[in-house]
């Protein structure tokens, strides 16, 4: 297949995004429906030639397709070149990327009607699944770090749209500061490498042989690898770095779906998975990975069994369910992890979506003042229903099957991590059907107009269900949350048994018939409850709250995580000591050597250019003074 | 001489024509707008041939010229330049009553002596080419006709009649030694020569002869005529003179010390090494002190004249293909810098061309009255500092990579400390743009042709900050014809 049919993958929403800012906004910003219709358009395209590359690479030898790469730049013996990897990794995140994007983008379309906004908001749009899709080709890390940086850059603008809301603002600042720290811990892996290998390298495939053959080895390549993980735990928003992306709820809520199925967040595990091979050449690096994803799980998840802001909830199953996907990977189950992420694209894009959909007709995220919207939005509801039941790791729906995978090999390499996975199982399925009992079930309790006014004044007779442009990506979504496990199941239905797994040459996991169904029943276990609280009542959530006590509000106050890191680490810690030490250091020293080349420039720039007094014989004179200093020079020192 | 050296000759002849062509057509044409277009349009006959002959690698009239890589980059380089100037040129030109014809034509006139000093292999060529720039140049630089632009120019015709003279001699005493003048010839006449410093009549002619060419790259200490020419040209010459004139000098110094005194048993990479050190420093500690932006950019290119030198001074530092990195480090500089600095001037021009002034103090507010503009001289004078992404910051990497490569570690950090000190001079531009308050809230008009020149250039200098290769490439294959010293 033409090197350019698969380089447009990403330049065509790339393009989209430099006509909509430099053509149609300056020009046409009357016509705001056409930069929908290209980015939507854009991306569509981008979709059928993602299709063509999967089809190119399940028939291709090795499951790769080789192009050629190109020189960019060369510093000295460092020769960076450019090129795009084409593999089964690839063209699996391709779909997923272009899949979510498109849908997304065809819901924005009726989401975003009538917002000042709304060239801007499709230039972003396009320009994150551009520099997302770049990361996921990308064949070497200068480039892939270059699309990284763009990914982030993207989010900051996207959280931060409605940027006259504080509250957005300053979610826009948190997620680009926080991912900012473990980019740097991506950025010194790069620099690293650079002292690692000889002739110096950044490509990729050349990385992996390196790791496999051992050439890389030792405290280097876990040096190596935990700097890689540091950028992927910023990204994937994983323990202790994970507290941005609850805020990031400020951005427009297809904008969360987004950041939360296809791109942002999924970078980070696509990172790790990209660069498996060095991974695997480090036990210790893959224990890493494997306790950082299983802590997150559980620890996440308890978060969001307590907020009420349905996007929050949304937020906090994000972080749990991305730890399950790096305990997959960290435990060596890589076709699982990328199985999970596969899944998860598509039935956390519909959630969100949902919770848009519901909150389009509300006015309020927040489930306290939702309720009995299963009348008034019927679709809206058999979607988010299906889509739980995928989360909630429910048979038959998608995410059962890859949650399984993962459950299954945890419990071959780790005991310990397999419990806390296992409770993790528990409070998703707990706090999504909190969420769907409070939101859909009962009485409706008034909106946006009762979150602010106290007296209920039910406006019921306004809710309605979204429109179609919105349903039908929703529809579409929720189909793929039901049939997505179809590519990875253990038996052969249509495909043959574990296909995703034999295209990514990973190890298929097997199935247990035990452990899938330990882990359905305490998913089953987890809705019975949230029924019995939310839904029949039988136990009052107050008293529940209150049996918790202390450790409710610890969970309630998000573990005061943030409040340790802004009041303690950066008021106390950052501003009070080191600011006011830098802060004296820039005044007496950095000061003091910039006055001095003012001091510099007037006391001798001013007699040297004395010498300049415009004479010409002067001039010449200094010719000949010139002519017989260089040739004393050489009698003197040339001997 | 054979037909086919005319073939070689062809992008000089076709552009000789055309600057005669401009001439009588100012005669017949009453829009004097149209003497621009011709010039620009013509300019595509010298590039077509320019571009047909690459590849082509041999010498024409008996030696005299030689066709290469070499010679046809920097011919191109010309051509781009040239164009440039020109299209920045109009707006200028306009207010001359007479002689806009001669203007263009001069121009061009100016453009063959240096695609000549490029290509010539033997040293009467050289002084010829160069003679044909010098006068050419010095024409123009009288072209405002008022007592400065006179001053400057007759400073810039005595000195260079003075440099010119000094080469003479040192070609005269080279020649007496070696018996040629033809560049491969010198070559092998001194290989009897064992050392030089035993035979004190050649070094003297060969510091003649860098005297010479260091007036053209203005170089210290040969760098006196700068600041006072340069504030008298007319700013487009000014600009012409601070990029092409320039890049020629380095022309002629690499084919010269490259294939004449190559094999010699004498350091002349310190002799550079020293010179880049003094000129780098001299260059940019002067410039803080400037109140003028046209002087302050005048002595900033004798700074650049320094930083260029590095990349002379790097005689064996080869990359991993066996590449020269110094002097394809100096072309790209070259490449790079004249992007940057074409920007700087013609933001200059576009500014100076409303508000009559050229004192930086006059740039107050710039960013309020004319955003585009000051943002695109912005652009250019961080790239001229060497902050990334432009093209002065890889030139800036590139030139002292080959240095420190060169066993030259102090030389780079020299270096390194002068592109420190420059930003204070060149950030205070940007900084009165910005934060000091207009004395006017006037806005600031430019033409088409001048924002269109602009934009090439900001383009260009931002281009090559993210894409280098492509003119590295070109670089290296130029620099691969030079023999290794």
């Amino acid at each position: 297949m033409p090197e350019l049919a698969i380089w447009s993958i990403f330049f065509l929403p790339i393009i989209s995004f430099l006509v909509i800012s430099f053509l149609l906004r300056p020009f046409l910003n009357d016509k705001p429906r056409l930069s929908g219709y290209l980015a939507v358009l854009s991306i569509a395209g981008s979709l059928l030639l993602s299709f063509w590359v999967l089809s190119e690479v399940i028939n291709a030898p090795g499951h790769r397709l080789s192009l050629p790469d190109h020189e960019w730049a060369m510093v000295g013996n460092l020769t960076i070149r450019v090129g795009l990897i084409v593999d089964s990794l690839t063209a699996v995140m391709l779909i997923v990327v272009t899949l979510v994007s498109l849908m997304v983008q065809i819901y924005s379309q009726g989401y975003m009607h009538g917002d000042p906004g709304y060239h801007r908001y499709f230039a972003f749009m396009s320009l994150f699944t551009g520099s997302m899709l770049g990361l996921v080709m990308a064949d070497n890390l200068i480039m892939l770090y270059v699309f990284w940086e763009m990914v982030g850059l993207c989010s900051y603008l996207l959280i931060g749209f409605w940027y006259h809301r504080p509250a957005a603002a300053a979610a826009a600042k948190k997620a680009f500061i926080v991912t900012r720290f473990g980019d740097l811990g991506f950025l010194l892996a790069i620099l690293f490498v650079v002292f690692q290998t000889d002739p110096p390298t950044f490509d990729i495939e050349r990385l992996h042989s390196l790791a496999v053959a051992g050439t890389l080895g030792g405290t280097a390549i876990t040096l190596l690898a935990l700097g890689v993980f540091a950028g992927a735990m910023g990204k994937s928003a994983q323990f202790p770095l994970h507290t941005w992306l609850p805020d990031a709820m400020e951005g427009p809520t297809p904008v969360s779906a987004l950041i939360h199925a296809a791109t942002m967040v999924a970078a980070g595990v696509f990172l790790v998975a990209r660069m498996f091979p060095v991974f695997e050449a480090s036990p210790q690096a893959m224990t890493t990975v494997s306790v950082i994803g299983g802590v997150t799980a559980v620890f996440a998840a308890t978060m969001g069994l307590v907020v009420y802001d349905m996007k929050r909830v949304m937020a906090y199953s994000t972080i749990s369910q991305l730890g399950y996907m790096m305990l997959g990977l960290g435990v060596g189950a890589y076709a699982a992890g990328i199985f999970h992420l596969f899944n998860h694209a598509f039935f956390k894009a519909l959630l969100f979506l949902g919770a848009g959909s519901a909150n389009h007709t509300t006015g309020t995220f927040d489930m306290r003042f939702m309720g009995g919207l299963r009348r008034y939005m019927p679709w809206t509801f058999a979607t988010l229903t299906v889509a739980s039941l995928s989360l909630a790791g429910i048979p038959p729906f998608s995410g059962f099957w890859s949650k399984d995978e993962i459950l299954l090999e945890t419990l071959h390499k780790n005991q310990a991590l397999f419990w806390l996975a296992l409770v993790g199982v528990f409070m998703t399925a707990f706090y999504v059907f909190r969420m769907m009992f409070m939101a859909f079930g009962g009485k409706y309790r008034g909106g946006a107009s009762a979150e602010h006014v106290t007296q209920h004044s039910a406006h019921s007779h306004a809710l309605h269900e979204s429109p179609p442009v919105m349903v039908v990506p929703m529809l579409v979504l929720g189909v793929l949350s039901v049939i997505s496990g179809v590519v990875n199941l253990p038996w052969s239905f249509g495909l043959p048994p574990h296909w995703l797994a034999d295209f990514l040459g990973g190890e298929a996991a097997g199935f247990d018939v035990n452990l899938a169904g330990t882990s359905s029943l305490v998913a089953a276990l987890g809705i019975f409850l949230a029924y019995a609280i939310y839904s029949a009542r039988w136990l009052s959530a107050e008293r529940v709250g209150k049996l918790f006590g202390p450790i409710y509000t610890l969970v309630y106050r998000k573990y005061y995580f943030d409040e340790l890191y802004e009041d303690l680490i950066v008021t106390r810690g950052l501003y009070r000591n080191l600011s006011f030490a830098l802060d004296w250091f820039d005044r007496n020293i950095i000061d003091n050597v910039v006055d001095g080349m003012a001091w510099l420039g007037r006391n001798v720039g001013r007699p040297v250019s004395r010498v300049q007094t415009g004479q010409v014989q002067v001039y010449g004179i200094g010719i000949s003074l010139g002519i017989l200093l260089i040739l004393a020079a050489f009698i003197i020192f040339g001997r | 001489m054979r037909t086919v050296d005319l073939y070689y000759l062809s992008p000089e002849i076709s552009l000789s024509i055309l600057a005669f062509a401009v001439i009588i057509l100012d005669l017949f044409v009453q829009r004097k707008g149209w003497l621009a277009t011709v010039s620009l349009l013509g300019l595509f006959v010298p590039t077509a041939l320019t571009l047909a002959l690459w590849g082509v690698r041999t010498t024409a009239f008996n030696g005299f010229l030689i066709v290469d890589e070499f010679s046809l980059f920097f011919k191109l380089l010309f051509i781009v330049v040239a164009a440039l100037v020109i299209l920045a040129s109009q707006d200028y030109v306009s207010k001359f009553p007479r002689m806009q014809g001669e203007y263009y034509a001069l121009v061009l006139l100016a453009a063959v002596g240096m695609m000549l000093m490029a290509a010539s292999g033997e040293l009467i060529t050289i002084y010829i080419a160069l003679e044909l720039n010098a006068l050419s140049l010095c024409a123009l630089v009288c072209f405002l006709r008022d007592a400065r632009s006179s001053e400057a120019s007759l400073k810039f015709l005595l000195l260079s009649a003075i440099s010119s003279a000094v080469m003479l001699y040192g070609m005269a005493l080279v020649f007496g030694l070696t018996g040629s003048t033809s560049l491969r010839d010198i070559a092998a006449g001194l290989v009897p020569l064992k050392r030089l410093l035993d035979e004190p009549a050649l070094l003297l002619g060969l510091t003649l002869i860098v005297a010479g060419f260091g007036f053209k790259i203005s170089t210290v200490p040969f760098q006196m005529w700068v600041p006072d020419v340069y504030e008298g040209a007319p700013t487009p010459i000014t600009a012409y003179l601070s990029v092409a004139s320039k890049a020629a000098g380095f022309a002629v110094i690499l084919r010269v010390f490259y294939i004449a005194f190559g094999g010699m048993d004498l350091d002349w990479g310190m002799l550079f090494a020293v010179l880049s050190a003094v000129s780098m420093t001299i260059g940019n500690i002067v410039a803080i002190a400037q109140s003028n932006i046209k002087r302050m950019l005048g002595y900033s290119t004798i700074a650049h004249a320094g930083y260029l030198m590095a990349g002379l001074a790097s005689v064996s530092a080869l990359g991993i293909g066996g590449e020269f990195l110094g002097p394809s480090g100096v072309l790209f500089y070259l490449g790079a810098y004249a992007m940057t600095n074409l920007g700087a001037f013609i933001a200059v021009i576009a500014i100076s061309n409303k508000t009559g002034s050229d004192l930086i103090a006059d740039y107050a507010g710039m960013a309020r009255r004319t955003p585009a503009l000051a943002f695109a001289l912005a652009f250019c004078l961080i790239s001229l500092v060497g902050i990334p992404p432009t093209a002065g910051f890889v030139a800036k990497i590139y030139i002292f990579n080959a240095a420190v490569q060169n066993g030259l570690v102090w030389l780079a950090i020299i270096g390194v400390v002068n592109s420190v000190i420059s930003a204070y001079y060149y950030i205070n531009v940007v900084r009165v743009m910005y934060l000091r308050p207009a004395a006017s809230e006037e806005a600031v008009p430019s033409t088409m042709a001048l924002r269109s020149a602009l934009l090439i250039s900001v383009a260009g200098v931002f281009l090559l900050g993210i894409l280098p290769g492509p003119l590295m490439r070109l670089a290296n294959i130029a620099v691969s014809v030079l023999p290794v010293p």
